[in-house]
C-alpha cells in the first residue's frame, strides 16, 4: 500500500469541499473495497478522508411515502430495517444474496455504489487495463482471455467489465436516487441509470460524480407493492458475485420492472423489456438484452438471463 | 502524468502517520501509527495480540474476524486510525483458559478444528451468527423477510460463508455451533419461565 495522508471530517459539505482541495483525495467509510484496492496498489489516493462520523447512518421517512437511506447505513442495517424488508423486500434480498456477515456490517451504502468491478484483468496490475489505467489496453479482449464472468451488453471496445453490486440493481429496479453534495455546496438527485456510465472510451470513469461531491444518501420512492425478488446464480451458494442476477418487481396491474446484475458496467434496465414482462421471459430479453455482443465465453448469460427471468416469474 | 506527480509531492510533504486511541478488551491504548497499518496488524504486530489471525488480508478468510462496537468485522479490512473510541473486541476478549466462552467449549467438545488458524475467526464469527438470528436478522436463506428464524444447518453455513477453513472442519464448527444454539434456546427457556 501506498503512504498517504489522513483526516476525519464529520461534515459531508465540507468534507467535499476539502476533498476538492485536495487532488486525489478519496473518502472513506466502511473501506471493505477501498482497502483491498489500495493493498493491490489499483487505488493509490495520496489523502483519505475518513466520513464514518458525518452521522449520515439514519433511515428516515420522506415526505413523498418513501425512504431517505444515509450513505453511512451499514448493507446489515440496510437489509434488516424493518420497514425495508417489509415495504421493499427486493433490496432486502438483494444485500443479503451480497458478501460476507462480516463485510456487511462494515460495508456502507455509498460505497457498495461506488465499489469496483471484480474483472480478473482489473485486478491483475500485470495486465493492461483501461479502466486501471487508461490507453494502456484491455486483457480481457485478448484471445483466450478468461471473459466467463464479464460483461455481455452496453460493453465497448475498450472493457466489457461489469458491475458487482447486487444492493444497485435492486435500488434501480425501485428508481431510487443518489442524493449528493458538491464541493460548492449544492446538492443533486441522480436516478441509477444517470449516476452510472457505459465504459465507452473511458471506462476509469463509471459514474457522473464530479470531483469532491459526496454520496450523502439514497432516496426510494414510495413503496410499489406487488411481488418481489431477486435471484442471484453464482459459482457457489454463499459469498461470490453473481454471474447473472435478476430483480424482479411483478405489480397488481399485471405490469413489472426486471433489471439484471452481473451483465453489463451497470444495473441493466429497459421501460421496453418491462413493458414486455406480461408476454413472458422470451420476450423481455429479446427487448432487455438487444444490442448484446457476448464473447463465446460469456454467451451462457444470456440465455442465463432469460431462464432465471422465466422461473421467478413461474414462480407460485 | 501530471496527476502522478501531484499525487507524489503530496505524499512526500504530507504526514503520513497518525495518533489515536484504542479500546481493546476494555483497556485503552494510545499510539502512534502509519497511515496504512489495519485493524489487525495493530492488534498482532503492535499490540502483541495474536489470536486475530491473518489469512489472505484482504476480507476473504474471516482469519482476522473481530468484534467493532458489537458487531463482526474483518480487522484486515479497517484502518486503526478510524477507529478512535470504538470499543474492540478480540478473541482474547471472548474467553480464555480459565473462562471460556461457551462457544470456545463447544469448539473443544465437537473436536470444530484441526490445525486450529482460522478458529478465533471461526468462533468470533460463530457468537456473532447466533446473536445475529437472535436480534431477528434474516439470512439469504431465511424463507420469510418478516417471520421468526429457525436456526438450522443451512442458516448456521450462510451466515459462517465469511470464513474458511483449510482442514475442512466445516462438519464439526457446525456441530458446535449447534451445541451452542441449543443451550441458549434452553438458558433463554430457563429465563423465560423464571421471569
Amino acid at each position: 500500500m501506498k503512504a498517504f495522508s489522513y483526516e476525519r471530517i464529520d461534515d459531508a459539505a465540507q468534507a467535499a469541499a476539502r476533498a476538492f482541495e485536495v487532488p486525489g483525495s478519496k473518502f472513506i467509510a466502511g473501506g471493505t473495497n477501498l482497502l483491498d484496492l489500495m493493498k493491490h496498489e489499483i487505488e493509490v489516493p495520496p489523502h483519505l478522508i475518513d466520513i464514518t462520523r458525518t452521522g449520515l447512518d439514519d433511515i428516515t421517512e420522506t415526505g413523498e411515502g418513501g425512504v431517505r437511506i444515509g450513505a453511512l447505513v451499514s448493507n446489515t442495517a440496510l437489509a434488516a430495517n424493518e420497514r425495508i424488508r417489509c415495504d421493499y423486500p427486493v433490496l432486502s434480498r438483494a444485500l443479503f444474496s451480497g458478501a460476507s456477515g462480516q463485510l456487511r456490517n462494515k460495508a456502507s451504502t455509498g460505497g457498495n455504489l461506488l465499489q469496483r468491478t471484480r474483472c480478473p484483468y482489473f485486478y491483475d496490475t500485470a495486465m493492461p487495463c483501461n479502466k486501471r489505467a487508461p490507453g494502456a489496453g484491455c486483457a480481457a479482449l485478448d484471445e483466450g482471455a478468461d471473459t466467463r464472468q464479464l460483461g455481455v451488453i452496453g460493453t465497448s471496445e475498450h472493457c466489457i467489465a461489469t458491475h458487482p453490486s447486487d444492493m444497485a440493481v435492486a435500488l434501480r429496479v425501485l428508481d431510487a436516487e443518489v442524493e449528493t453534495i458538491t464541493p460548492q455546496g449544492q446538492t443533486r438527485r441522480l436516478t441509477l441509470d444517470e449516476f452510472y456510465r457505459l465504459p465507452g472510451d473511458t471506462p476509469d470513469v463509471e459514474n457522473v460524480l464530479e470531483p469532491g461531491e459526496i454520496i450523502t444518501g439514497v432516496v426510494l420512492p414510495a413503496p410499489v407493492g406487488g411481488r418481489q425478488q431477486y435471484y442471484k446464480v453464482r459459482d457457489r451458494a454463499s459469498y461470490a458475485f453473481a454471474l447473472v442476477s435478476v430483480a424482479l418487481i411483478e405489480t397488481d396491474d399485471g405490469k413489472g420492472r426486471v433489471a439484471l446484475g452481473g451483465v453489463a458496467h451497470k444495473p441493466w434496465r429497459r421501460d421496453e423489456a418491462d413493458a414486455e414482462l406480461g408476454n413472458g421471459a422470451k420476450a423481455v430479453m429479446a427487448k432487455l438484452l438487444d444490442g448484446a455482443r457476448p464473447t463465446d465465453e460469456n454467451a451462457y448469460k444470456l440465455t442465463l438471463a432469460e431462464r432465471t427471468l422465466a422461473a421467478l416469474l413461474a414462480k407460485e | 502524468m501530471t496527476s502522478t506527480t501531484t499525487f507524489e509531492k503530496h505524499r512526500e510533504s504530507a504526514t503520513t502517520r497518525s495518533a489515536v486511541a484504542l479500546s481493546i478488551n476494555g483497556q485503552r491504548h494510545e499510539l502512534e501509527l502509519d497511515n496504512r497499518t489495519t485493524l489487525l496488524d495493530t492488534l498482532r504486530e503492535h499490540l502483541k495480540l495474536t489470536g486475530s489471525k491473518k489469512g489472505c488480508d484482504l476480507g476473504q478468510c474471516g482469519a482476522c474476524t473481530v468484534y467493532i462496537n458489537g458487531k463482526r468485522v474483518n480487522a484486515c479490512l479497517t484502518l486503526a486510525v478510524m477507529h478512535q473510541d470504538d470499543e474492540i473486541t478480540t478473541i482474547e476478549g471472548v474467553g480464555d483458559v480459565e473462562h471460556m466462552d461457551p462457544m470456545q467449549q463447544a469448539f473443544i467438545d465437537n473436536d470444530a478444528f484441526q490445525c486450529g488458524y482460522c478458529t478465533p475467526g471461526q468462533i468470533c464469527s460463530a457468537k456473532a451468527t447466533l446473536d445475529e438470528i437472535r436480534a431477528g436478522i434474516p439470512s439469504h436463506v431465511t424463507k420469510e423477510l418478516t417471520g421468526p428464524i429457525e436456526i438450522s444447518d443451512e442458516e448456521i453455513r450462510e451466515r459462517m460463508s465469511g470464513n474458511l477453513c483449510r482442514c475442512g472442519a466445516y462438519a464439526n464448527i457446525l456441530k458446535a455451533i449447534n451445541q451452542v444454539a441449543k443451550d441458549q434456546i434452553v438458558k433463554d427457556q430457563v429465563a423465560k419461565e423464571r421471569s
